[in-house]
């Protein structure tokens, strides 16, 4: 398990597997969104469906757990959750996922930090967000501190961790499966390789991918919310 | 016996650090286990709740993972990006 490659140079700027992905992401998603809001009709069509579904149940979420007043942060939270859901799926593609680069979730969590503290000072002012470090006692400011500066750091390496280690298990299932077939069988490549790992791929990349992209959002629109 | 040189024994101490590293799993299996049956309780006691229930279960179960993740966090460093070979 190595980072991620650079694969070629834009001048003399080195373009890793990470970005290289992220603009395949960007690119499908910016193709769907596109072609699913061309022509909209009254009577919509398959895809129209699809996109109205998704948009629906986006919006629904937030307001559930934000409340009507932050009903303006679905296109972010939508968004968020897409590009993360689609990066954790790309690993079923033989793609390094994005997700599985610390930069990528670190990016993520620090604009979600942004978020809750824009938010907070938003709604209670300057005055009101540096007085709610001294509570309950003034002395606990550093503990404080170091609570707020957490929040960033878990939710990024929850993401990371999670994808990072279910390709690490799927290339050492991988490895494996070829020892036993080239090794022990003696067959001419890695027949094994060929359907066994699906199972693990539906838990690691399926449920564990859409799980944490979920996770992601829900747990940034607790915390901008509870910023007030 | 031949002598052990320094960078060995950075790189033996470090593998026998991301085993112990991953200890930090057994809390995070224990939450969740505990998390997974709290779940199956409320499920029994409404059924009627179950899809509410199931996605706070996965939600507090996915908190409770991340105590895991930060050993798995600290393993992966020690094993793949390893910083102390750096200070010999």
């Amino acid at each position: 398990m190595n980072g991620p490659e650079i694969v070629f140079h834009i001048g003399s700027f080195p373009i890793s597997e990470t970005v290289r992905n992220t603009w395949i992401v960007m690119l499908a998603l910016t193709l769907f969104s596109y072609f699913g809001t061309r022509n909209l009709q009254r009577v919509p069509s398959k895809l129209q469906i699809v996109v109205e579904g998704i948009v629906g149940a986006i919006n629904n979420l937030v307001k559930q757990n934000m409340g009507e007043k932050y009903a303006n942060f679905a296109p972010f939270i939508g968004t968020v959750f897409l590009m993360f859901m689609i990066s954790n799926l790309m690993g079923l593609l033989g793609f390094r996922a994005p997700t599985a680069d610390l930069n990528t979730t670190v990016a993520m969590a620090l604009v979600t930090f942004v978020l809750i503290h824009t938010n907070g000072i938003r709604s209670k002012g300057i005055g009101g967000w540096v007085k709610g470090f001294l509570e309950p006692l003034p002395a606990l400011l550093p503990l404080n501190i170091i609570g707020e500066l957490a929040t960033p750091v878990s939710l990024s390496f929850r993401l990371f961790g999670n994808i990072a280690g279910g390709s690490i298990i799927m290339m050492l299932l991988y490895q494996v499966l070829r020892w036993l077939s080239v090794s022990v069988f003696g067959l001419p490549f890695g027949l094994f390789q060929i359907g066994i790992p699906a199972v693990l791929h539906i838990y690691f990349d399926l449920f564990a991918g859409v799980l944490q992209a979920f996770i992601f959002i829900m747990l940034t629109m607790v915390f901008v919310a509870s910023a007030e | 016996m031949e002598a052990i040189s320094g960078k060995a024994l950075v790189l033996a101490c470090s593998a026998v650090g991301a085993g112990v590293a991953m200890i930090a799993g057994v809390g995070a299996g224990i939450g969740q286990g505990y998390a997974a049956g709290k779940g199956a309780e409320a499920v029994g006691r409404q059924p009627e709740a179950q899809a509410d229930i199931i996605r706070t279960m996965l939600l507090g179960a996915a908190v409770a993972e991340s105590t895991g993740i930060y050993g798995l966090v600290v393993a992966l460093i020690l094993l793949f990006a390893n910083p102390l070979i750096n200070l010999l």
